[in-house]
Order: C-alpha cells, then sequence, then structure tokens
C-alpha cells in the first residue's frame, strides 16, 4: 500500500513540476513552490512512474466557457490508455478538469458534487462556481503535506455569469480567464493565446480550443487520444466533440501532393 | 474536569420540554420587540426600559448588526443573547470565508435557530432563553426579509412579528394594521404597534432602520420623538373626525 502511495505522490509531484511551470509562464507566482517539493522518495519513485500527464485547457469567453482536454494516461514510455474521461462532470452546470492523480481527482469532484447538492438541499439555490472551487481548496488545503495530487480546473456558470478556478492539491486557488494545466500545456498556451478573443461564437472557440489541444498532443507525447471540448452556458454542460487526434492532423494538415524533383528511373541496360 | 453529561432538558410524560417552555417565560418577560418588512426598508423596534441617571445608555444597544446586511434583536436573557450574537457573526464571516459569498437572512437565522436547538439536546446545559427577530436584505435577490427564532429552536418568516413583553397585544394590533408599506410608512407602523404596550416617548423606545443600501441605522431620539408626535397627531385627528359627526347628530 504504501509504496504505490509514494509513487502517486511522485507523480503528483512531477504534475506538479508542469503545473509549475505553466504557472510560471503566467507570470505571477513565486518560484518558493519549487523548494516545497516534498522529499527525495518521491523524485526517485518519480522516475519510473508518471501516471497521468495531460493537456486540458480551460477559457472564459463572451457566450461562456470552453473546457478542453485530450485523453491519454502513460506510465513512462508505456501509453496504459487513449480514452480517459478528464472531463469531469461535477453537476448539470459545473465541470470539472483532471490532471495529477485519477484517483484523487475522480473521488474529490466526486465528492464535491455531493456538497454541491448538498449547498443547493440546505439553501434552496445553486452554489455558485466560487464557492464549490472554494469548498474544494480549503478540502485539499486540510490534505496538504499528505500526498494527493490534484490539479484541476472548475468551470462553470451561475448567477454572476461564467466562472472559472484553478485549484490545486498544494491548496492553491486561483480566478482567471484561461488556464492550461499538464505536460502539453505550453503548446497549448501557444496556440490558446495567439487564437484567443473575448467575442467569439460559440463555434469559433470550441474550434479554437480543439486546435489547442490538437497541438498539445502534436509536440507532447505523454497527451493524446480523443480532443474532448466541451462548453458551459447558461443553460448547463454540453459536449461540443469528441475527435480523435490522429484525424485532427489530417484535418489541420491534409495530405498535399509534393511536387516531384527528381524520379528514379531504371538506369537504361548498358 | 468533570464530565457534563447530565442532561437538563428532558421530556416530561405529555411530551413538553418544561426548560424551552421555561425559557419561553423568561421571553415573555422580555422587553418588547417588534419587527414589520416594509418593500424597501425594515424596521426593528426594542422597548427601552428607563435607564438610571448615571448609566450610559449608549452601552446598553438592544439593535445589533451581525453583518453590514443583517441585523438582529431580541426579547430574553441579554447575556445569552450575547454569546449568540458572537457565534452568530463569527458564522457570517466564516461563510464569507468559505463560499466567498455574505449570508442570506436564511443561512444565519438557520445558523442561530440550530444553535438554539442544540442546546435543548446536550449534556449539561440549558436552553438560551431568548427569541431573536433577525432581519436583512438577500445579497442574491435584494429582497428585504424578518425571521424569528425561539428558544426551541424553530424559525419561520414573518410578514411582521413582535416578541417579549405584550407580544400578543402587538402582534394583534400588526395583524390589524399590516400593509405593504416602504420608507416612513414602515418605521410608523413600528413605533404604532410599540406604543400599544410601551409609554409613550422617544426615551422608551429604539428604533433602527434597516436599508440595502446603507445597511443599519439607528434613529435619534429626536427623530423618534417628532414621528411619535406625528402619530399622536394623527390620532387626535381620527378621533375628533369619529366625534364629529356624533356631535352634529
Amino acid at each position: 500500500m504504501r509504496p504505490s502511495w509514494r509513487m502517486r505522490t511522485a507523480c503528483g509531484r512531477r504534475a506538479g513540476d508542469t503545473l509549475f511551470d505553466s504557472r510560471l509562464a503566467l507570470g505571477n507566482f513565486p518560484s518558493t513552490f519549487e523548494i516545497k517539493r516534498v522529499g527525495s522518495n518521491s523524485v526517485e519513485a518519480f522516475e519510473k512512474l508518471k501516471l497521468l500527464s495531460r493537456a486540458t485547457l480551460a477559457f472564459i469567453f463572451k457566450e461562456g466557457v470552453i473546457v478542453a482536454a485530450d485523453s491519454r494516461a502513460s506510465m513512462g514510455g508505456y501509453i496504459s490508455s487513449q480514452s480517459v474521461k478528464k472531463i469531469i462532470e461535477i453537476n448539470p452546470y459545473m465541470l470539472g478538469t483532471m490532471a495529477g492523480g485519477a484517483a484523487d481527482c475522480q473521488f474529490w469532484h466526486r465528492n464535491l458534487g455531493i456538497k454541491c447538492r448538498l449547498h443547493e438541499l440546505a439553501n434552496k439555490r445553486r452554489i455558485s462556481v466560487t464557492g464549490a472551487s472554494k469548498l474544494l481548496s480549503n478540502i485539499l488545503y486540510s490534505y496538504r503535506g499528505m500526498g494527493l495530487s490534484v490539479g484541476t480546473m472548475i468551470a462553470g456558470w451561475d448567477e454572476k455569469g461564467p466562472g472559472l478556478y484553478y485549484v490545486d492539491s498544494e491548496g492553491g486557488r486561483l480566478k482567471g480567464t484561461r488556464f492550461s494545466v499538464g505536460s502539453g500545456s505550453p503548446y497549448a498556451y501557444g496556440v490558446l493565446d495567439n487564437g484567443y478573443r473575448f467575442d467569439m461564437t460559440v463555434e469559433e472557440a470550441a474550434e479554437l480550443a480543439r486546435r489547442a489541444i490538437y497541438h498539445a498532443t502534436f509536440r507532447d507525447g505523454a497527451s493524446g487520444g480523443v480532443a474532448s471540448v466541451y462548453y458551459v452556458g447558461p443553460d448547463g454542460w454540453k459536449k461540443m466533440s469528441g475527435d480523435d487526434v490522429g484525424e485532427l492532423h489530417y484535418k489541420y494538415y491534409p495530405v498535399v501532393p509534393t511536387p516531384i524533383e527528381q524520379e528514379m528511373v531504371d538506369a537504361p541496360a548498358a | 474536569m468533570a464530565r457534563y453529561d447530565r442532561a437538563i432538558t428532558v421530556f416530561s410524560p405529555d411530551g413538553h420540554l418544561f426548560q424551552v417552555e421555561y425559557a419561553l417565560e423568561a421571553v415573555r418577560k422580555g422587553n418588547a420587540a417588534v419587527g414589520v418588512r416594509g418593500t424597501d426598508v425594515i424596521v426593528l423596534g426594542v422597548e427601552k426600559k428607563s435607564t438610571p441617571k448615571l448609566q450610559d445608555s449608549r452601552s446598553v444597544r438592544k439593535i445589533v448588526s451581525l453583518d453590514t446586511h443583517i441585523a438582529l434583536a431580541c426579547a430574553g436573557l441579554k447575556a445569552d443573547a450575547r454569546v449568540l450574537i458572537n457565534r452568530a457573526r463569527i458564522e457570517c464571516q466564516s461563510h464569507r470565508l468559505t463560499v466567498e459569498d455574505p449570508v442570506t437572512v436564511e443561512y444565519i437565522t438557520r445558523y442561530i435557530a440550530g444553535l438554539q436547538q442544540k442546546y435543548t439536546q446536550s449534556g449539561g446545559v440549558r436552553p438560551f432563553g431568548l427569541s431573536a427577530l433577525i432581519i436583512g436584505f438577500d445579497p442574491y435577490s435584494g429582497a428585504p426579509a424578518l425571521y424569528q427564532t425561539d428558544p426551541s429552536g424553530t424559525f419561520s418568516a414573518w410578514k411582521a412579528n413582535a416578541t417579549g413583553r405584550n407580544s400578543n397585544s402587538m402582534r394583534e394590533f400588526l395583524e390589524k394594521n399590516y400593509k405593504e408599506t416602504s420608507g416612513q410608512e414602515t418605521v410608523k407602523l413600528a413605533i404604532r404597534a410599540l406604543l400599544e404596550v410601551v409609554e409613550s416617548g422617544g426615551k422608551n423606545i429604539e428604533i433602527a432602520v434597516m436599508t440595502k443600501e446603507q445597511g443599519l441605522r439607528q434613529l435619534e431620539e429626536a427623530e423618534i420623538d417628532a414621528i411619535v408626535a406625528e402619530i399622536e397627531a394623527e390620532k387626535a385627528a381620527a378621533e375628533a373626525a369619529k366625534k364629529a359627526p356624533s356631535k352634529d347628530s
């Protein structure tokens, strides 16, 4: 029991690395996060195992929130699955993305769904995205240092409009308009930041998200599978598309017949 | 340390919780308090027993705020009230911290009532001897709300209610005279209800008005005197009008 827990810690920490990198890229994080990492046994264990890597992103635009993710899980050089559901439906108007330890994310998102429903029943109104993300972040903070590995984005639509928060197992919680989490996030950020406009239509936004995930899966070996895109609007979330990234490649870069510069011919018989 | 686990509030053979009922007696002996909900204001009024000459009346505030948009007045044991108010204030801030939103009136009333109920079902403690009138504006919808809790831990929403001394006569008056009011009319209705059971005068009444924009505002003695004078004038005019036709006949 202990070793595998430690290994999950490790991949959490490793996943944490890329998380911290992408946050440093945002330019508003102190590098003291690097110093606070857990001890050396996690680093060793990490080398051997990497449970979940990913390219996930979410952004707010005029019409709501777009959430997109790949579906590959890799263990080192071995692709353990091409069909992991990384976007978790907390309730009909809130989504969470999965990053870090798969079990941690799944369990705590489920738990968050329960808490949100209890809040609804007690207070006769839906919980806000702010409140839900705060609940999750407070829980994760209380387990700080015990090896949970969660780097998730909570996206939803509440009375105040679209909401997007990044929550992680260090206990951090950030409000923002554009996030990308995972080993493929630098590539996704490049495409996302380039193509982002606040006043896009839903189709344009979904296409941007799809392209960003595709480019992340193209360059990052640890991301791949199916690019899922969800849209969260005033009536709740809706799955826009789930395309195999291999096929997306040919859609974005269709085969072009190249002009033949030199053609090999049989040597004339001597 | 001695363990306090013996229950004090236990059922009687015919299903009563006598401690809770005795607590309600304590409420009935407390000073009168009234709350009236208008369309854009909510008014709380409390009877002020005559202050001794040497007492600084400003330290005996009977209407307190729990948050910028919630206020409370109560009838009963004032020391118990202090404990409940402090716990409620902490809960208001704790709620702001955990969900980044102000409490709704219903939420904090549910919390206070829950606290009062807990003390009827715990070892070594007695129930709180007070009924609270809680007013506020819903932070989302902006709707005014008035709730009442009692020592048993039940709570409900009211358009207007009274508690404490002679609350029955005040409630009867309110039932006869309540209608949807706003602004100064609501204040007048609250004062008229209080005047049914309290000696007239600004010295014996404490009034606070809550509006959405400005929160809680305690009325000055002079203001209250002015409104009381208005009410008396209206009463006199109404009585004169009643007498006049009979004089003619």
